[in-house]
């Protein structure tokens, strides 16, 4: 493939990028937009997924489907873990605490993009093109030797540069323990096991019985009542003075007043009201 | 270019050169069979429970109850839809549909049959695949996870916010031990497309011992246990499924992530979480099952292999694999937190590294000294299992010698069967026991009175109904002549 023959963009790139550029790009204005912070995560989220099926449909399927498991899958679902536990509704303030900051933001990001752009531009403007086929060429065409292309290029030329970013990381990882990390005598602490085999050496392993609940009162200050009619002393709740529940006026249901006739004053017992009149008492 | 290349095996060439019309028969056709499972995993999943649980389970709408799922869903559908106050709205809306495109598109890649002739087009019955077929379905379950932790975060809610911290950690705890127990399969089939590996485990390796010539068994569940073992209980940690359902403990988080979500919404969350399970099941069923290849007796006859049979006996293997779960779910009560957490770092996540790396030597052995892999399975694997299965039963054996005393002691008539080394501390204020009296919890977790008798059942206490048509007592009922109600509505 000669280098000037080699930039051919099929139809369906064509149409993948011009529908995911814009929304990647959406997705990076509303990241740095939105006050709400889960709100930025997830914009930011849009935007690596875009990234990553452009890796696919630019024949880099491992990369992109790497793309998509670490960046969105693990990073910045531990984002959202932090961001979860900062609070839902703390939003970014508007008020400026330094003056002309974002003015001077702006201007610096500008600029930095404006080298970082203008480096790599210079950098790669008379590399040689090879072309995909010469890169990752393998037995099932370009795409399949996708996998195999880059699995040797990290073990055998940037291998040390491999080894030492997984050394970086793991040893950020147990700094990060080790800083977070109380330190306290052990036994000093009983853990959830400990508390959960102490609890059951108790008479009540199980918690303690909860209020009543009755026609008048569902106060926590209502005691519950045992089966006796007895007032459970457990359920009170400690700091409360205990509130006696009037009971509720004597019913005027059936079970009180006897059958709907009876309480009409009619002589002649109906069916229903024998018991087992109707149906051998299997009145369901 | 392989040497069980055979005209119903694809190969990676074949896919992405199909007809618009029969790419669009096999979208609906992944779409219907997701749903028809789902239905069809929920009817079986209570009706097995209930049976586990000497029930009879759902039994009123359709032959044996058989449609229950489906008047379940379509009450779902309309019920009314409730959008908390407190909720995020356009990420509450979002989540359940995040949670459920995913669970979808991960399915695309499972191969469901070899090439087959649609309306006189050939090709396999597979949506598509890629030399990363594996790492589509990593990806989409990592997607998925987004679905859970969003909808407990917008629910405004705490349970909810709960559940969905839960499931964040938990999740990516799993991943990391399923991902890293594939890898093995990936080192054994040399490719990461599943209708590759599919065909890697097509014939079994020549294994001849002591002149014997047989051959060995192809599937990686056999020919890597550990991988297989790891990847079964990390998927019911991926999927959230008891015992490890800790983002929707429903007696400690009232229903997790998804307590303030309701209709269809609910609905979605519920599908996605049973299309997890059926993916997971169709995904153990192509990595370590043997994928649609028949099972060895089914295998002998030469048709079995080819045509629409493969679909009969892929899903035989899917059911299967989703009745373990239900049979997990109906056996196992839910772990504690750290517990897991512990069991999915310190356990999983070990074991599948040194498993790795065994793997990994066993492959550069058989190479280097030019031995086929059923010769080093057999000389290096068999031994090597025999030793750390003896080390394990040896191990728990030591672990759980109280234990074992314990139940000794009970089992001889002992009533306080007591810790011989409690480990515990003294009970916090444990000043409420009357002195004297022996409590039945001492020492241990409390033990039901041994010496109870069952009552006889209430039914059997009824008496004959007097049919004399004697007008009994005056309609109030203050003299029990007759039977009572036994309340068993």
């Amino acid at each position: 493939m000669t280098p000037d023959a080699a930039v051919v963009i099929g139809t369906g790139e064509a149409v993948v990028f011009w529908i995911l550029g814009p929304l990647a790009l959406a997705g990076a204005l509303g990241m740095v937009l939105s006050r709400n912070a889960v709100h930025s995560a997830l914009w930011l989220v849009l935007t690596m997924l875009s990234l990553g099926v452009f890796y696919v449909v630019q024949s880099a399927p491992f990369l992109g489907a790497v793309q998509i498991i670490v960046y969105t899958g693990a990073i910045m679902i531990l984002f959202l873990f932090v961001l979860m536990l900062v609070g839902r509704d703390s939003s970014d303030s508007v008020v400026e605490t330094l003056r002309g900051q974002r003015v001077a933001a702006t201007l610096l990001g500008i600029g930095f993009a404006a080298l970082v752009g203008a480096g790599i531009a210079r950098a790669t403007q008379d590399l040689p093109v090879v072309g995909l086929a010469g890169v990752q060429a393998g037995p099932g065409g370009p795409d399949a030797g996708n996998v195999e292309a880059i699995a040797a290029l990290l073990y055998t030329r940037y291998l040390l540069a491999f080894e030492v970013t997984g050394a970086l990381l793991i040893v950020a990882a147990v700094g990060a323990l080790v800083f977070t990390q109380v330190e306290r005598a052990p036994g000093s602490r009983s853990g959830q096991k400990e508390l959960s085999r102490a609890r059951f050496l108790t008479d009540r392993p199980q918690t303690l019985p909860g209020p009543g609940v009755y026609a008048r009162a569902t106060s926590v200050a209502a005691p519950g009542m045992l089966p006796d009619g007895g007032i459970a002393e457990d359920s009170l709740a400690t700091g409360i003075e205990p509130q006696r529940v009037e009971p509720a006026p004597r019913g005027a249901g059936r079970h009180q007043l006897g059958s709907p006739d009876a309480a009409l004053g009619a002589l002649d017992p109906t069916v229903s009201d024998t018991p087992g009149g109707r149906e051998g008492g299997e009145h369901r | 270019m392989t040497p069980w290349a055979s005209p119903e095996q694809p190969t990676l060439a074949d896919f992405g050169q199909d007809v618009w019309w029969i790419v669009l028969i096999k979208v609906v056709g992944v779409f219907a069979v997701l749903v028809l499972m789902t239905l069809f995993a929920i009817v079986l999943e209570r009706k097995v429970v209930a049976r586990m649980q000497q029930r009879i389970g759902p039994n009123r709408v359709g032959p044996r109850g058989s449609l229950q799922s489906l008047a379940d869903g379509l009450k779902l559908a309309f019920k009314e839809d409730i959008m908390p106050a407190l909720a995020d709205k356009p990420v509450y809306f979002l989540a359940p549909v995040i949670a459920t495109i995913p669970a979808f598109v991960a399915f695309s890649v499972i191969p469901l049959g070899p090439v087959v002739s649609i309306f006189g087009e050939q090709t396999p019955l597979q949506l598509t695949d890629a030399p990363i077929g594996v790492l589509v379905i990593l990806a989409m379950s990592a997607m998925g996870i987004y679905g859970i932790v969003l909808g407990g975060w917008a629910s405004g809610s705490t349970y909810p916010l709960l559940g969905s911290m839960r499931s964040a950690a938990q999740m990516i705890s799993y991943e990391i031990a399923m991902g890293l127990s594939i890898v093995a399969v990936f080192l054994y089939a040399g490719s990461m497309s599943t209708s590759e590996i599919v065909a890697a485990q097509a014939d079994g390796n020549e294994v001849s011992l002591f002149g014997l010539e047989f051959t060995g068994p192809s599937w990686f569940a056999v020919l890597l246990p550990v991988s297989f073992v790891i990847y079964a209980i990390a998927v019911v940690g991926e999927t959230n499924r008891a015992p490890f359902d800790l983002p929707e403990a429903e007696s400690e988080l009232v229903g997790g992530f998804h307590t303030e979500y309701s209709s269809l919404k609910f609905a979605l969350f519920f599908l996605a979480e049973y299309i997890n399970m059926v993916t997971v099941s169709a995904l153990a069923a192509t990595l370590f099952l043997g994928g649609w290849r028949a099972p060895w007796p089914i295998s002998i006859w030469d048709g079995a292999n080819s045509g629409w049979w493969p679909l009969l006996w892929f899903f035989l293997k899917v059911v299967a694999a989703l009745f373990v779960f239900i049979w997990l779910r109906g056996t196992l009560p839910r772990l504690r937190y750290d517990q897991f957490m512990r069991f999915g770092w310190k356990v999983l996540v070990p074991v599948a590294l040194v498993w790795i790396l065994v793997v990994a030597t066993m492959r550069t052995l058989s190479r280097e000294a030019d031995l086929s892999t059923g010769q080093v399975a057999l000389f290096v694997g068999v031994p090597v299992a025999v030793l750390v299965l003896l080390g394990l039963a040896v191990g728990a054996r030591s672990a759980n010698r109280d234990t074992r005393l314990m139940a000794e002691d009970a089992a001889a008539g002992g009533v306080h069967a007591a810790d011989p080394e409690p480990d515990v501390l003294p009970p916090a204020g444990g000043g409420r026991r009357p002195a004297g009296t022996p409590s039945r919890s001492e020492g241990g977790f409390p033990v039901p009175p041994m010496d109870l008798v069952v009552p006889p059942s209430p039914r059997l206490r009824r008496e004959p109904v007097a049919t004399d048509g004697a007008v009994v007592g005056t309609g109030r009922r203050t003299t029990p002549t007759t039977s009572q109600e036994d309340g068993d509505e």
